[in-house]
């Protein structure tokens, strides 16, 4: 159990491990055993991605790949979060759309990426309908558990006070909810992320963050990698803790349904 | 020689609003083969003090001696039964549980079942040997529980409120078996509860505790015979006086 | 939270009535699915190159069944899901195990886990391709590398997450560390880690079929159904995802549900 007195001493133990692991791998890449196109320097890493920001190629990328995500997430959650909920509420809507779900789940969604392809093209289609593909389920599923974990407690107390059906579904059902929901947002968006990183690569469409460590393996540009695979990770790390965390914060935690994680 | 001596022990913790004493300066012997509760309100101290016991905490002050020698932390001349009946390790069985004690000292394991059985049978559950423990009720794993801590044959048996929280009829049964036991098996115990019917019905000594500081404000002496009535007279009296310490005010 | 089964994974009691309709409606979707896509492709609503009827996939199927070619695929995809997989779980536990035991090894592994782990998997494949060329060996170790990362952090949690009674009845019963840690912190993290391990080996799947695809190696499932965009043989694609998805289904069955069953589920441990 950590306490308050515990924190900025394990801020510094982080600060203090990444500082040796920096300079272990700095070391490694300076010492010449492995040629310097594949393991730069750090220094040369962060040229790359300065360069890439000041030219307005990164941000570019960055911008692109973030469109696609978002756009895909939106439709996946679009028709994921209404019918989970629908399948939480009603007993045949869950009999039909289980099994199927069941049947497509396991199907990884870059495994579809040559179908879409020849289905919608090169290009922004095919990679936002993967991305779809890739968030509908976990917000099916989390929608569907949310809806079923409500305690039935609630929506009992909810009627002896008068409520009626539809009442009851926004004001106890949905928020009662939440937590799974949030659950199945934060999971869309890692399957959707790692979804159009693998189309923007295998589906070669010029632009995109994915794009750019493809290409750059073609000429054997470990840096521009490293600076890609760099943005990636800070992008999603900060939708992570500001999206999701303060979403977290304003509803279930303040409302005491979930503890928060030990850090 | 008393079995365990407290002399003065103190425990005081750190928090951000300064010290706080969780035990000041409790002194109380436990002879051989004793029956002794703690019992007070919460915040009283009573769970500390067993865990000082048990060496699971370090007092900040005073004397703790089993058997004259002083105690510097944990050994396995001490069983311990906790509250919570998720103490069972899930993973194995009821005899293997009650196995482990004799595990770590070393036995093979024919002889390891062998006691184990018996320690098994003495709380009547023999027939469970093989059951996991998410089979059985909370008053039998409460019952395995006591068996493992008895198993490996320590000197002293430390319960922490063990029956709180089952119902009250399986804590009635539960009394009467773990009275039976100690009976049998002569062990000294110090049993901490904050009921006191429960402390009248087990105890041969009774040491009451006030709160804030945690310290020993009485201790009373039950010398009703056994087995105990728990509707007799005699019993009621008792009772009755028990509660008239716990709830007199401390002498300044 | 509720585990989520399938409906279509229930056990089957013994054939009554009721049997028969629950098989009826877990079949009911997919005839209904499979008939709508039937009909869209044999009104030729798109190209029938690009929009097969389900009667063509499966001819494509048994074509390619016969001709050996598929099984052939699907073998050399499974052996490097097996190699990739074994080689995740070893890093994975031990890192895991390491992280739990030691606080030095905590400080050093999570800052470092903490932020490789959120990065899709497949963007490293490019690096990794660099790192060790092409063929077979780096797409395994890419493989292994990727789905440590679940097993690694479920098992560290799983350590940390041991419940202290347990832990102090050991101690109480004379237990040293070394013991403490064989006989009560390890099976204690168990649900944990098998939980991170049927996450590892999904993600393991997820990252080979996208790996094969990146033509990194010749033969296997993703290559398959790469190569098939070159002759717009939508039924081939179609016919391998369709066994990507079964292979993928008895993965989850066959191999976790059994050790499930066998382990936390017998000892009634299910987080």
């Amino acid at each position: 159990m950590s306490t308050s007195a515990d924190r900025p001493r394990s801020r510094w133990r982080v600060a203090a491990a990444l500082i040796v692991i920096g300079a272990l791998y700095e070391g490694v890449a300076r010492s010449g055993t492995f040629p310097a196109a594949l393991l730069p320097t750090l220094p040369t890493v962060a040229r790359a991605m300065a360069d890439g920001i000041i030219d307005g190629s990164l941000p570019a990328h960055a911008l692109s790949t973030l469109s696609r995500v978002l756009l895909g997430l939106a439709i996946g959650i679009g028709i994921g979060l209404p019918l989970g909920v629908l399948m939480g509420r009603y007993r045949p809507v869950e009999n039909f759309v289980l099994p199927l779900a069941g049947a497509l789940m396991p199907i990884p969604s870059l495994a579809w990426v040559p179908v879409f392809i020849l289905w919608f093209g090169l290009g922004n289609a095919a990679a936002v309908a993967i991305v779809t593909y890739a968030a509908l389920f976990p917000m099916l599923l989390n929608a569907w558990s949310g809806v079923r974990a409500v305690n039935p407690i609630w929506l009992r107390a909810g009627s002896a006070m008068g409520a009626g059906e539809h009442t009851l579904f926004w004001k106890v059902i949905l928020p009662g909810s939440l937590p799974f929901l949030i659950i199945g947002l934060r999971q869309a968006f890692l399957r959707a992320w790692i979804a159009v990183v693998g189309a923007e690569m295998l589906a070669a469409s010029d632009w995109g963050l994915g794009w750019v460590i493809f290409d750059a393996k073609e000429f054997l540009r470990a840096d521009i990698m490293l600076a890609a695979l760099a943005v990636i990770g800070l992008i999603g790390f900060a939708f992570e803790r500001l999206v999701f965390g303060s979403l977290e914060r304003a509803t279930v935690l303040r409302w005491g349904m979930v503890r928060a994680q030990e850090p | 020689m008393p079995h365990i001596e407290l002399r003065d022990v103190s425990l005081t913790y750190d928090t951000p609003s300064g010290r706080v004493a969780g035990v000041a300066g409790a002194s109380f012997n436990v002879e051989q083969s004793e029956f002794v509760c703690l019992v007070g309100p919460s915040g009283c101290g009573k769970s500390t003090l067993l865990n000082i016991i048990a060496g699971f905490l370090l007092p900040t002050a005073g004397e703790l001696r089993i058997g004259g020698k002083p105690v510097t932390g944990r050994d396995i001349d001490r069983g311990i039964v906790f509250q919570d009946f998720a103490q069972l390790f899930p993973w194995r069985t009821a005899l293997s549980n009650v196995a482990f004690g004799l595990e770590m000292r070393g036995l093979r394991r024919p002889e390891r079942e062998r006691i184990a059985l018996e320690q098994l049978r003495l709380v009547k559950l023999e027939k469970f040997a093989k059951a996991y423990p998410h089979h059985l009720s909370g008053g039998m794993q409460q019952r395995v529980a006591i068996a493992r801590a008895l198993a490996y044959d320590p000197a002293v048996l430390l319960m922490d409120e063990p029956f709180a929280a089952l119902d009250a009829l399986t804590r009635d049964d539960m009394q009467r078996l773990l009275a039976e036991v100690w009976h049998r098996s002569r062990k000294t115990v110090v049993y901490v509860t904050h009921n006191v019917a429960e402390a009248v019905y087990l105890a041969d000594r009774v040491v009451v505790m006030s709160p804030h500081p945690g310290t020993v404000k009485c201790q009373l002496s039950i010398s009703l015979p056994r087995p105990r009535d728990p509707l007799s007279v005699e019993f009621l009296a008792c009772q009755k006086e028990l509660l008239g310490h716990l709830t007199r005010p401390p002498e300044p | 939270m509720q585990r989520v089964v399938p409906a279509a994974a229930l056990p089957r009691k013994a054939p009554t009535a009721s049997a028969w309709r629950a098989v009826a409606s877990t079949a009911l979707p997919f005839i209904v699915v499979g008939g709508l896509w039937e009909l869209a492709a044999r009104l030729e609503m798109f190209p029938p190159r690009l929009f097969p009827s389900l009667a063509t996939i499966a001819a494509t199927m048994v074509r390619l069944t016969a001709s050996g070619a598929l099984p052939l695929h699907a073998a050399e995809t499974l052996v490097r899901l097996l190699c990739g997989f074994l080689l995740a779980a070893g890093i994975g536990l031990l890192i895991g195990i390491a992280m739990g035991r030691w606080r030095l090894a905590e400080d050093l592994a999570l800052p470092l886990v903490s932020m490789a782990a959120p990065i899709p998997g497949i963007a490293y494949a490019p690096l990794f391709l660099l790192w060790f060329g092409l063929g077979s060996a780096s797409t395994v170790v890419l493989v292994g590398f990727v789905s440590s990362f679940p097993i690694i952090l479920n098992t560290w949690m799983g350590v940390k997450a041991v419940k202290p009674v347990w832990l102090r009845s050991a101690l109480a019963m004379g237990a040293d560390n070394r013991r403490l840690f064989h006989k009560v912190i390890l099976p204690a993290a168990l649900p944990y880690i098998l939980s991170g391990v049927r996450l590892g080996l999904a993600q393991a799947w997820r990252i080979l079929v996208a790996v094969e695809m990146l033509a990194a190696v010749p033969w296997g499932l993703g290559w398959m159904i790469f190569g098939a965009r070159e002759f717009l043989n939508t039924d081939v694609m179609l016919a391998g995802v369709a066994v990507i998805g079964g292979i993928g289904l008895a993965l989850e069955k066959l191999v976790f549900k059994r050790l499930e069953e066998f382990t936390v589920v017998r000892w009634g441990m299910m987080t």
